[in-house]
Order: C-alpha cells, then sequence, then structure tokens
C-alpha cells in the first residue's frame, strides 16, 4: 500500500469542503441535505484513514456511529422536508421566508 | 498498484462529489451521491475496512439513498429546477468554500502527519473480532444511547408525517 495518511486526509478535506460548498451555495432543500450527508461521508473516511495508518480500532468503531446518527438524521430531516412540504408547497429555501423579519 | 487504485476511486469520488452539488436535477444529484458512496466504500476496502465498506453500501446506498429517491419522487418537484443563484450568496459560499479548503490544505500539507507505515501495522479493521469486542466493552454505553436514539428518531418521524389539522390544512 502505497498510498499516504496526507493523500486520504487530503481527500477527506476536499469531500468535506465540496459538500460544503453545496450547503452554501443550493438552493433545494433535498440537495442541501444530500451535501450534509457528503461532509459526513468524509468525516468517516478520515477516521477510517488514521485508525488504519496508526493500527488502532477506536476510529473504524466510531464509523458504526457515525452511520447510525446519519441514518437518524436522514430519517427526520426528511420527515420534516416533507412536512414543509405539505403546507407551504415548496422545497426550495428561498421561498420558505416565514421567519423573515 | 495500491497508489494507482487510490487515485481512481479518488478522482471518482471527488468527481461524483462535485456533480451532487452540481446537478440540476435532483434525481441526477442522487444518483452522483450513490456513486461518490461507492467511491468511498473502494476506499475503505483499499484500507482493510471490509466491513465497514459493506455496511456504507448497505446503510447508505441501500436505505438513504433510496430513501431520498423516494422522498424525490413523492414531491415531484419540477424536474430542472433552475439554478437560481443569487450573486452575494453565491459569492459568500465561493469564498467560505476556499477559505475552507485552503486552511484545510495547509493543515494537511503541513501537519506533521508522521504515521508509521501502514506495512508495518496490521489492518486491525480486517477482522471482525475486534468490533465485537468494542462495542460491547469500551462503546457499550454509547451503544445504549444510540438503540434510544433511533427509538427517539422513529417516534419522531411518526409524529412528524402524521396528518395535522393545523389552520394551514383545513382550507
Amino acid at each position: 500500500m502505497t498510498a499516504t495518511l496526507n493523500g486520504y486526509i487530503l481527500l477527506s478535506a476536499l469531500l468535506f469542503a465540496i459538500g460544503f460548498l453545496g450547503v452554501l451555495v443550493r438552493r433545494n432543500t433535498l440537495v442541501i441535505f444530500m451535501c450534509l450527508e457528503l461532509m459526513l461521508v468524509a468525516s468517516t473516511l478520515a477516521l477510517v484513514a488514521f485508525s488504519r495508518f496508526n493500527g488502532t480500532q477506536d476510529g473504524n468503531t466510531f464509523v458504526f456511529f457515525i452511520l447510525t446518527v446519519a441514518a437518524a438524521e436522514v430519517a427526520v430531516g426528511l420527515a420534516l422536508i416533507v412536512a414543509l412540504f405539505r403546507s407551504r408547497r415548496t422545497v426550495q429555501v428561498d421561498e420558505l421566508n416565514a421567519l423573515k423579519h | 498498484m495500491g497508489s494507482l487504485l487510490f487515485q481512481l476511486f479518488a478522482l471518482l469520488t471527488v468527481t461524483a462529489a462535485v456533480g451532487v452539488v452540481a446537478n440540476r436535477n435532483a434525481v441526477n444529484a442522487a444518483m452522483c451521491l450513490l456513486l461518490c458512496l461507492v467511491g468511498v466504500a473502494g476506499l475503505f476496502v483499499q484500507l482493510d475496512a471490509y466491513l465497514l465498506a459493506f455496511l456504507l453500501l448497505l446503510v447508505y446506498a441501500g436505505a438513504i439513498v433510496a430513501l431520498f429517491l423516494f422522498i424525490i419522487m413523492l414531491l415531484d418537484v419540477p424536474g430542472r429546477s433552475a439554478w437560481n443563484l443569487r450573486k452575494l450568496p453565491t459569492l459568500a459560499g465561493l469564498v467560505a468554500f476556499a477559505l475552507l479548503l485552503a486552511g484545510l490544505g495547509s493543515l494537511v500539507a503541513r501537519g506533521q502527519l508522521r504515521a508509521p507505515n501502514p506495512n508495518a501495522t496490521e489492518g486491525v479493521g480486517a477482522a471482525l473480532k475486534p468490533y465485537a469486542y468494542q462495542l460491547f466493552t469500551t462503546y457499550l454505553l454509547p451503544v445504549q444511547v444510540m438503540g434510544f436514539l433511533l427509538l427517539v428518531a422513529m417516534l419522531g418521524v411518526i409524529v412528524l408525517s402524521r396528518k395535522v389539522d393545523g389552520p394551514e390544512d383545513a382550507k
């Protein structure tokens, strides 16, 4: 295995930054949610890489918990989006401005 | 060999991630997310975390992306929603992206990541026994908390998806 730890961490940081950009730039709630998932996956990649290169197990075990939290988060978030769509008929964040002013 | 595979999967992952952000169609974005997860699972395999690669595909690709697609179909969002990017928020987002990338990049490039040679340490993530051992000893309390979290999330989703007779639905 010749890929270095730096390479994995750089890739993880890049994935996180791309997800961050998506959260900031996109206007569709569902796509924003997908980008949040992307950021979570990037963090798991860093955990697994550190775990492998240091020969420890804790990082791998933590990925379990991240997966569980991500699954719960997606379920609740999508239920919220559906409830929001039911009452406001839109998923665009620009039009969800009831709390403005 | 390992380096070539790493580069291949890294390229696939980053391209698919850019696709998630750049795609106008929400369904295509979900498909790109699926591709990105496959790339990350391939990287997990190269890191000797076979169980985690399998779980990532099972939970993310099997459950989460399917749920996303289901909700996209259910809401029937108009196919090609326009970008409708407003100037200032987009500019701010790009600046924030560049700053985050520069900060993380400098941290990675100059940080002292002196990890031991992976060939010297055996891949502990390859076997199943360490997972089970840790989950039932060191991380027993977090496992219980996760179970409770899942229960609460399930109850929350049931309550949220109930038909409410609010003033907006009464018309």
